[in-house]
């Protein structure tokens, strides 16, 4: 039974996977890619990570709206009225991707792989919130620093914006 | 008052619960904008009594039918406008009614959480599919109001969660026996339920699908399409309101009648609140509502989840 | 069983990072990549080391970092956008010489 449903959810996450870059319409890829994070968060349930499976859907499906949106603004694809493969050194990248999957999966399948000993914990929900706040919490701190540094660089970058702030003469009108 | 969980073809009396109460909210409002009109509105609608109204439109839609616009996006809009239904039924189903829980999932909150994010893709495919403008111009004030109010929303989730000192909605409403949420987490609960109203675009939070943009999302959708995004956005209001009544209000609590008549009379109450809502406040241009939700609600939201750990850490 | 799911995902994405000349694209393909990264990490949690919460933290790390590389992705796109009209990656090449 389990086995069914992690056969079900590899097949869905990889064929959604590559579906992102065969199909036409902008917003199909984006909600491509958000099925096969679905699928990635439903496998991350069979492994009794309910936490984290649950807040991968959450994060995922938020940042595929998002991503929508930009797709939209930056794609000028209106929905799959021309098709959408635009693709430079198809071949190279073919074989570099094929290559670096049989020696992954050749990895994975070869390598003696240690077992584990110690008991798997009861609730790994509150095994790594108490990994978070006691040994592991200079992590947190760390990613909460690069999260701020992010979202005042991003807003820096994107809110177009100089020093004199009051001329509003674009880059792109003297560049011409 | 324990809750445990229930099988799985328990999802049907759910589910049928769930459109009973939304079936009431829909009639309240009804009422209300009946009273609203008052009688010197014309036609055959002034002459039915207000709680007659969902049942027409009912009738209507269900005999209306179904718009194709040029080009559209035949899967992602059917997905947009069945979406909201169906996602009030997965937020239903980690509610406890008395002392069941359809699906007693041990990280209920957060399940609930991600569920309601589901709602910014669907609303937006609602608004992607008809390839039409005002559709398009609906879907995206819905996700510039989502930006507003998911991160204290979060945050209100996160408080009852820390009270409970578990993420199992059961747990949450066990932890009420002595004393409701509410009383000690008013600014969660007010975020919270604001936040119910936020995601069923409804009253203050209805730009995407406000009359300025030609009813927004809604512009397109006719038949049956309509009929299940209409019947969506009130499903979603009772499954808001149930999940309040878990996390603030005490879940089933109560003396003299059982536990699941308590849990249905506090839904209803917390929906009327909620109703009323449309008839009370102004539309909000989603720009304001950015304002409201980063510099006031989301401050006044952490420190609550800050006074509500201190609380926890000092009880032991 | 887990690690050839991430070792597909990962190469798919791979594949889509190479070759696509639109940004956002490639941001889609490094998405991808990613995914395949917390499949995998995921799945070293439960096989090898339950024990420890590394495996779990590791994965709500790659969580955020996929946030961080979507949020600075578009804000450079969208200066790029602004600065020479074109979000093709073949047209920012200004670097090579």
């Amino acid at each position: 039974m389990q086995l069914a449903v992690f056969a079900m959810c590899a097949v869905v996450a990889v064929a959604s996977g590559v579906a992102v870059f065969r199909v036409d319409s902008m917003a199909r890829a984006t909600y491509a890619l958000a099925l096969s994070f679905v699928a990635v968060g439903v496998a991350m349930l069979l492994l009794g990570l309910a936490y984290l499976g649950v807040v991968t859907i959450l994060m995922m499906v938020m940042e595929m709206a998002i991503m929508a949106v930009f797709m939209i603004m930056f794609m000028m694809n209106p929905a799959g009225l021309m098709p959408m493969s635009m693709l430079h050194n198809k071949r190279g990248a073919q074989a570099i991707s094929l290559g670096v999957f049989l020696v992954l999966a050749a990895g994975a399948l070869l390598v003696p792989w240690p077992q584990h000993r110690a008991p798997r914990p009861a609730d790994p929900t509150r095994a790594v919130g108490e990994a978070i706040m006691e040994s592991k919490m200079l992590v947190m701190v760390g990613v909460g620093a690069v999260l701020f540094a992010t979202i005042v660089a991003a807003l820096v970058l994107a809110a177009g914006r100089s020093r004199y702030d009051g001329n509003v003469t674009r880059p792109s009108s003297e560049a011409r | 008052m324990t809750v445990t969980g229930a099988p799985v073809w328990a999802v049907v009396p759910a589910v049928a619960a769930l459109l009973a109460v939304a079936f009431v909210g829909a009639a309240f409002d009804g009422v209300l904008r009946a009273r609203a009109s008052g009688p010197a509105a014309s036609g055959v609608s002034s002459l039915l009594p207000g709680w007659r109204r969902p049942l027409v439109e009912f009738r209507r839609l269900l005999r209306q039918r179904n718009r194709e616009t040029a080009a559209d996006d035949r899967l992602l809009w059917r997905v947009g406008t069945a979406g909201p239904l169906v996602i009030a039924a997965l937020m239903i189903a980690v509610v406890p009614f008395g002392g069941v829980t359809v699906a007693d999932v041990p990280v209920g909150i957060v399940w609930f959480n991600a569920v309601d994010i589901m709602l910014w893709a669907v609303v937006w495919l609602a608004g992607w599919g008809p390839n039409s403008v005002y559709p398009l111009i609906g879907g995206y004030r819905f996700l510039a109001q989502a930006l507003s109010y998911e991160l204290p929303l979060m945050f209100a989730l996160t408080a009852p969660a820390v009270g409970a000192r578990s993420l199992r909605v059961g747990d949450a409403v066990e932890a009420q026996q002595g004393l409701w949420f509410v009383v000690w987490m008013p600014v969660a609960f007010l975020v919270f339920t604001g936040s119910v109203a936020a995601f069923s675009m409804w009253g203050p939070f209805a730009s995407p699908v406000g009359e300025d943009a030609a009813g927004g999302v809604l512009a397109d959708a006719a038949g049956v399409d309509r009929l299940l995004s209409s019947a969506g956005r009130y499903a979603l209001l009772a499954a808001g309101s149930a999940m309040a009544v878990a996390l603030f209000l005490g879940g089933g609590g109560g003396p003299w009648l059982p536990s699941w008549a308590w849990t249905l009379i506090k839904t209803l109450a917390v929906l009327s609140g909620l109703v009323l809502l449309r008839h009370r406040l102004p539309v909000l241009h989603p720009e304001r509502l950015v304002t409201l939700g980063w510099l006031v609600a989301l401050p006044a939201v952490l420190l609550q989840v800050l006074v509500v750990a201190v609380v926890v850490v000092l009880k032991g | 069983m887990f690690l050839v799911l991430a070792a597909a995902l990962f190469a798919v994405g791979l594949f889509g990072a190479l070759s696509q000349q639109s940004v956002v694209m490639v941001m889609m393909g490094l998405e991808l990549m990613l995914n395949g990264v917390i499949v995998a990490g995921a799945a070293f949690w439960y096989f090898v080391a339950p024990a420890r919460a590394d495996g779990q933290l590791l994965v709500l790390v790659v969580i955020t970092a996929m946030t961080v590389e979507m949020a600075m992705g578009f804000a450079v796109v969208t200066l790029l956008f602004r600065a020479r009209d074109a979000d093709m990656t073949d047209m920012a090449a200004e670097l090579k010489e």
